[in-house]
């Protein structure tokens, strides 16, 4: 449980975007409730008070809202959902981008690379 | 809530704790860690009234620590086992329950089931493992403002830290109760701490809140106690 963290990087953080991962990959459903504060220390083994900070920065991003006495929800916003998805593919592929270039890759070496791998994959799954 | 004012402890000629003042909050939990040696048990037992200061003051919630005040607000895990081996577990419930008017019997009967542990076996023939889980199961059950706890991992296999982590977070009172710590696991405890507070030569060389040194530094506990002990 406590190596399931990054021990040099906020945990509010890494449990944030954890969260958001299950909200995108519909493990946790549009309008689904959150576990309580409490239980969701309890699960990822980390202090409720971190838990409560992810919960309140989920809010600030907009996909979860907490009701009053009742807990907190996965937004039923679809387009903040939408505009969530694509801020983590940006995310992503600008944090591939620069460590491509900065290994001296070109554009079509990047481009043809993720093709390639892509189509090995998408094989690999296939035959599994 | 828990006040150390210009702290010193000497025992014999041994300079426990030299000129150390320190502010614990309410509500959280408190890591203190530092080389062997370093005064973290001295800390706890002043918390705990076994031992007063040389010079200066211990307070909690503005009361000065004796003996009495402490068996008041302050649950003590020590480091040594201290049950009846002869008593089952069911009895050694029952002995602190007659011990503490703060000793929550129905919480102690939950955290029993929560750690699996049977009533009916004599302590002497637990394993270690359940002897820290039965530690915990008592030292929990009471409700005091303070749980005191001093290495409540060592030499306990994973699964059994991994219990207590959990038995922890599962049955302390956030609203009302801090939980102080000193271990040398810090790995184990590193992602339920809010503070940290790191002790070198009998003086208190850091304290801070555990996310501000992964956001700030970039560091792990570990990585932070390195660098602060150069």
């Amino acid at each position: 449980m406590a190596d399931d963290f990054n021990a040099s990087k906020p945990i509010y953080m890494q449990l944030a975007d954890r969260i958001n991962r299950q909200i995108l990959r519909k493990e946790l459903a549009v309008g689904q409730k959150l576990p309580s504060v409490r239980e969701m220390a309890i699960q990822s083994g980390v202090n409720p008070n971190t838990v409560q900070r992810t919960y309140s920065e989920l809010e600030r991003m907009g996909s979860v809202e907490s009701k009053r006495g009742q807990g907190t929800f996965v937004t039923e916003n679809q387009s903040v959902l939408n505009e969530l998805r694509q801020n983590l593919k940006k995310e992503q592929i600008s944090s591939f981008f620069a460590d491509m270039k900065e290994m001296g890759f070109s554009a079509e070496e990047m481009i043809s690379g993720l093709k390639e791998f892509i189509s090995t994959e998408e094989r690999g799954e296939q035959r599994d | 809530m828990i006040e150390f004012k210009n702290v010193t402890k000497k025992y014999r000629n041994h300079l426990a704790l030299d000129d150390f003042t320190l502010s614990l909050p309410k509500g959280k939990i408190i890591g203190v860690v530092g080389e062997n040696g370093s005064g973290k048990s001295t800390t706890l037992k002043l918390i705990s009234g076994l031992i007063r200061p040389s010079k200066g003051s211990v307070t909690i919630e503005g009361e000065d620590i004796t003996r009495k005040v402490s068996s008041a607000k302050v649950s003590y895990l020590s480091e040594l086992d201290v049950y009846y081996s002869f008593y089952t577990v069911g009895e050694t419930i029952g002995y602190y329950a007659s011990l503490y008017r703060d000793f929550n019997r129905s919480k102690a009967e939950e955290i029993l089931d929560y750690m699996k542990l049977d009533r009916s076996k004599k302590v002497k023939d637990l394993s270690k493992g359940n002897r820290g889980r039965l530690k915990i199961a008592v030292n929990l059950s009471r409700e005091v403002p303070v749980i005191l706890m001093d290495e409540p991992f060592s030499g306990l296999d994973p699964m059994v830290r991994d219990s207590i982590v959990k038995g922890l977070l599962s049955f302390v009172d956030f609203q009302t109760q801090t939980i102080i710590i000193t271990t040398h696991e810090i790995k184990e405890i590193e992602p339920i701490l809010d503070l940290v507070i790191l002790i070198k030569d009998g003086k208190v060389l850091q304290m801070e809140e555990v996310e501000e040194i992964r956001i700030h530094q970039n560091l792990s506990i570990v990585e932070w106690m390195k660098k602060e002990y150069e």
